[in-house]
C-alpha cells in the first residue's frame, strides 16, 4: 500500500521510500523516514495534493510523491 | 574592539529574522527573499567577562532558511556554500523548539562542519504552551555546544545568546560532535588510530578526516590520494566501507549517513524532550479544518484575494491620484519657472513625469506586499499552494503562481515582484513569463476605446470580459508550452511544510514591506526614470522647426479659438510623425502591415512600450485631436471607426493583449528574472506570439466578416 491510497484520518507506518536521491533527501530532511508514524490530515480537490502529519510537522505532498512512499496502515481510529 | 562574525543558520519558519530583530533591537535595513541574497547586519555588543569588560562588534550574517544541507533548493545551496566556504567564527543554529526532532536533523549536519556553534531553542514560550518540555542542559551535553532557550517574540534569552556567542568565540576547544551508531564509530576509531600511529600531519582533525573519508568526500580523496599514506590507507578504507555496507544493509553511503543523522536527531529528542499534554496544537488544526476545507477552502481564499485586490487597487488609487496630481502640479510649476523651451520640457515632461511614474506604483506595491507578507508570515500561503497546486501544476506552474498572476490583472510591476514568493527558480521564471498575459489595468483604456468604437454599447461588458479571459487562457496555454519546450526537465518534488499558524509581528511585516519598497525604488526606479527620459527624447527630437514655424504662422492668422486648437493639434501630430519615435513607427510599418495596422497604429503601439496609458493619447495626437484625449472621447471613436477596418481593430486588440508590458514593468521583469537576457527572451516571445496571433485574428476576421 502506498501513501496516496490512504484517506483523510488514516494513520500508517512508513515501510519503504521508493524515490530517487533528490526526493529521498527532501523527505528525510522533513523526517519522513522508514519506521515513522504518519497521519493523513486532508486532501485537496481531486486528491492532487495531500496533507500529512509527521512528528508534529504538517507536510504537503503531491500525489506523485505520495505514491512513492510505501506504508502499512495502522488500525483505523474510531472517530 | 574584537570582531566576531556570526552566521545564523536554521530551517525556514524558525524565526531567524525575528531573532535578529530582537537581538539588534533595530529595524533591519535589507530584505531577504528567494534565497539569492545573504544579508549582513552589523551590531555592536559590549560584553563583560569576569576579567575585564570588553567591547565586541558582532557581525550577523543571516543565511537563507534550509531544511538540510543537501542542495535541494537555491536557498539551501546558498546556505551550504556560505557555511562551507564563508569566513566566520561562530554558527548560531536557530532551532524551532516546537519541532525539535526535525530541526535537530539540520543541527546534526551543522555539527559535522566542525565549527564553533551555539544552538538557540527559539519559540520556547510556544513550546511550553504546547506542553513541551526541553532539558537544554542535557541537550548541551549531547551536542557538545551551548543550548539556550529563547523567544524572540517575548525577548527571552537574548542576553544569554549574546554572551554565549562571545564565550564560544573565545574558547578554542571544539568538543561538538555527532555520535554515530557503534559500527560506524568503530570504523572511525580504526582510521583515527591509523592516522595517529603514522603521525600524519593534517589541518583537519583526525576524526573529521575519517568521517569525510567514509562519506567519500571528493575533496579529501583528491588531496590524500597524492600522498604516500594513500597506499596503506586505501586498504583500510576498503575494509571499513565493506563493514559499513554489511551492517547497514545498504550500499548507498548517502542513505547510510542520512539514516544516522536521523537516528541521532531522534535519539537526542527522545532524551531531552518530554511532552506533558497535546494542548494548543489543535488550534492550527481547527483553523485548517475551515481554511483548507475541500469545498470551502477555495471560496474563502478567493474572498481574501478579493479583499487584498480591493485594498491594493481601490485604496491604493487614493494616494496614487495624489501622487499623480502633485507631480503634474510640480511639472506645471517647473514649466512656469523654466519656460516652455527644451529645458522646461526635459524637466517637466521627462524627469518629473518619470519620477512621478515611478512613485505612482509605490502605494500599490506597499499595500500588496503588506498583504502578501501577512499571508506568508501567518502560514496561510502554504495552504494556498496546497489547494491550488492541483490546478496550476497541470500547466507546469506552482500553487503559489496564483498570486502573482492575479496581481497581473492590476499591474504587472507588483505582480513581477510578487513572484518572489516562488522559491523554485524554474517555477518563478515560468510565472514571470506569463504574467503579461493577464491584462493589466493600464490596458483597460485601450480596450474601452476600441470596444466603444467598434462594438455595440450593450455588449461592451461581455467583450471586455472575453478579452480578459482569452488573455488568461492564452497565458495558461503558453505556460504549458514553455514548460514542455523551454523550461523543461523534471519537476522538482513538491514536498512542503505547512507551518503552524502564527500571529505575525508588525515589525517583521513592516520589515518586508519596507525592504521591497526600497528595493523597488532603488533598483527599478532608476531604470524607469532613465527609460522615460529616453522616450521623452525620442518623441520630441529632432525638432522640426519648419513645421513648427509654418503652423505658428497659421495659428496666428486664424481668429477663433476652435481653429487655433485644431491647428495646434495638427502641428502636434506632424511633429510626432517627424520625431525619432515617429520615424521608427513609419520604418516599422512593413512589420505591422500584414496585421492591417497603419503607421499611426504602429506608433501608438511603440509609445505603448513606455506605458500602456500612452497608447490612447498617442492615437489622439496622431488623429489630430490633441493629447488630452481619453478613451471616452467620442470624436476619437468616430475617427477610429472611419480610418480603421474592423479586422485591423481586432488584430490591434489582440496585439495589445499580448505584447511587451510597459517600460516600468519590463525593468522590474529583468531584475526579478535575473538578467537582461531574460528581457530579450520576453521581448522575442511576446512580440512573436502577439504578431502570430494578431495575424491569425486579422485574417480570420477578414474571412468571417467578408471584408
Amino acid at each position: 500500500m502506498v501513501l496516496s491510497q490512504l484517506q483523510k484520518g488514516d494513520e500508517a507506518i512508513i515501510v519503504r521510500i521508493n524515490a530517487d536521491s533528490t526526493l529521498r533527501n527532501r523527505l528525510s530532511s522533513f523526517g519522513v523516514m522508514r519506521g515513522e508514524h504518519i497521519k493523513v490530515k486532508g486532501c485537496s480537490l481531486a486528491k492532487k495534493t495531500m496533507e500529512i502529519e509527521i512528528e508534529n510537522t504538517l507536510l504537503a505532498l503531491r500525489e506523485i510523491e505520495a505514491s512513492k512512499i510505501e506504508v502499512s496502515q495502522v488500525a483505523e481510529v474510531s472517530q | 574592539m574584537d570582531k566576531i562574525t556570526v552566521v545564523l543558520a536554521g530551517q525556514p519558519n524558525v524565526g531567524k529574522s525575528s531573532l535578529i530583530n530582537a537581538i539588534s533591537d533595530a529595524k533591519l535595513k535589507v530584505g531577504n527573499f528567494a534565497g539569492v541574497t545573504v544579508d549582513k547586519v552589523e551590531l555592536d555588543i559590549s560584553y563583560c567577562d569576569e576579567v575585564a569588560c570588553r567591547d565586541y562588534i558582532i557581525h550577523v550574517v543571516d543565511l537563507p532558511g534550509a531544511y538540510s544541507l543537501v542542495d535541494y533548493t537555491q536557498e539551501e545551496r546558498v546556505t551550504k556554500n556560505a557555511l562551507l566556504e564563508g569566513d566566520y567564527d561562530v554558527i548560531v543554529n536557530v532551532v524551532d523548539a516546537t519541532h525539535l526532532q526535525r530541526n535537530l536533523l539540520l543541527t546534526s549536519e551543522l555539527l559535522e562542519l566542525g565549527k564553533k556553534m551555539v544552538v538557540v531553542l527559539n519559540m520556547i514560550d510556544e513550546a511550553e504552551a504546547e506542553g513541551i518540555e526541553i532539558d537544554e542542559k542535557q541537550l548541551s551535553t549531547i551536542l557538545g555546544v551551548p543550548c539556550i532557550k529563547a523567544s524572540a517574540y517575548k525577548k527571552i534569552g537574548i542576553k544569554e545568546i549574546e554572551q554565549s556567542i562571545v564565550t564560544v568565540s573565545q574558547d578554542d576547544t571544539i568538543s561538538n560532535k555527532v555520535i554515530y551508531s557503534d559500527f560506524i564509530e568503530e570504523e572511525i576509531a580504526h582510521i583515527v588510530r591509523f592516522f595517529k600511529e603514522r603521525r600524519y600531519t593534517s589541518a583537519i582533525p583526525y576524526r573529521q578526516l575519517a568521517i569525510r573519508l567514509l562519506k567519500e568526500d571528493e575533496k579529501i580523496y583528491k588531496k590524500i590520494h597524492e600522498e604516500p599514506i594513500w597506499i596503506e590507507l586505501q586498504h583500510l578504507l576498503r575494509e571499513a566501507l565493506e563493514h559499513l555496507y554489511l551492517h547497514a544493509g545498504s550500499k548507498d553511503l548517502k542513505e547510510i549517513f542520512t539514516d544516522e543523522h536521523f537516528a541521532f536527531a531522534k535519539g537526542a529528542k527522545m532524551e531531552v524532550m518530554s511532552r506533558k499534554s497535546m494542548r494548543a496544537k489543535s488550534l492550527t488544526q481547527k483553523i485548517d479544518n475551515l481554511l483548507i476545507n475541500k469545498y470551502l477552502g477555495i471560496p474563502i481564499f478567493f474572498l481574501f484575494m478579493w479583499i487584498l485586490f480591493q485594498l491594493t487597487f481601490e485604496v491604493g488609487a487614493i494616494p496614487m491620484d495624489l501622487i499623480d496630481a502633485s507631480f503634474s502640479w510640480l511639472g506645471d510649476k517647473a514649466k512656469v519657472v523654466l519656460g516652455d523651451g527644451w529645458l522646461g520640457s526635459l524637466v517637466a515632461d521627462g524627469m518629473i513625469a518619470g519620477v512621478g511614474s515611478v512613485m505612482m506604483f509605490l502605494p500599490n506595491i506597499m499595500i500588496l506586499f503588506f498583504g502578501i507578507a501577512l499571508l506568508e508570515t501567518t502560514g496561510y500561503m502554504s495552504r494556498v499552494s496546497f489547494m491550488l497546486d492541483g490546478f496550476f501544476h497541470r500547466f507546469g506552474l506552482h500553487g503559489k503562481s496564483f498570486i502573482p498572476l492575479v496581481t497581473g490583472f492590476g499591474c504587472s510591476v507588483p505582480a513581477y515582484m510578487a513572484a518572489r514568493t516562488l522559491k523554485n527558480e524554474k517555477d518563478r521564471l515560468l510565472t514571470l513569463f506569463i504574467i503579461g498575459f493577464m491584462s493589466c489595468g493600464a490596458k483597460l483604456p485601450i480596450y474601452v476605446l476600441f470596444i466603444g468604437a467598434f462594438f455595440e454599447a450593450q455588449n461592451a461588458g461581455n467583450w471586455l470580459f472575453l478579452i480578459y479571459m482569452i488573455g488568461a487562457v492564452l497565458g495558461l496555454i503558453s505556460a504549458k508550452i514553455l514548460h514542455l519546450y523551454v523550461f523543461k526537465g523534471e519537476d522538482e518534488p513538491f514536498v512542503m511544510e505547512m507551518p503552524k499558524y502564527r500571529l505575525p509581528s508588525l515589525a517583521l511585516i513592516w520589515h518586508t514591506v519596507y525592504g521591497q519598497s526600497k528595493s523597488y525604488i532603488k533598483k527599478a526606479g532608476t531604470f524607469i526614470l532613465a527609460a522615460s527620459m529616453l522616450v521623452w527624447f525620442a518623441s520630441n527630437y529632432p525638432k522640426n522647426q519648419d513645421i513648427q514655424d509654418s503652423y505658428e504662422v497659421k495659428i496666428e492668422k486664424v481668429q477663433s479659438q476652435e481653429e487655433k486648437d485644431k491647428l495646434a493639434n495638427e502641428m502636434q501630430s506632424q511633429l510626432l510623425k517627424e520625431s525619432y519615435l515617429g520615424k521608427v513607427g513609419q520604418a516599422s510599418e512593413w512589420f505591422f502591415a500584414p496585421l492591417g495596422f497603419d503607421w499611426k497604429m504602429s506608433i501608438a503601439l511603440e509609445t505603448g512600450l513606455a506605458a500602456k496609458e500612452v497608447v490612447v493619447s498617442t492615437l489622439g495626437v496622431l488623429y489630430s485631436l490633441g493629447d488630452e484625449t481619453d478613451e471616452n472621447s467620442a470624436s476619437l471613436r468616430t475617427q477610429l471607426k472611419e480610418h480603421i477596418p474592423l479586422p485591423s481593430a481586432i488584430a490591434f486588440i489582440v496585439f495589445v493583449m499580448i505584447y511587451l508590458p510597459c517600460f516600468a514593468a519590463s525593468m522590474v521583469f529583468a531584475r526579478e528574472a535575473g538578467g537582461w537576457k531574460y528581457l530579450l527572451y520576453l521581448f522575442i516571445f511576446t512580440t512573436a506570439t502577439a504578431w502570430v496571433l494578431s495575424f491569425i485574428a486579422y485574417n480570420v476576421s477578414k474571412v468571417i466578416l467578408g471584408v
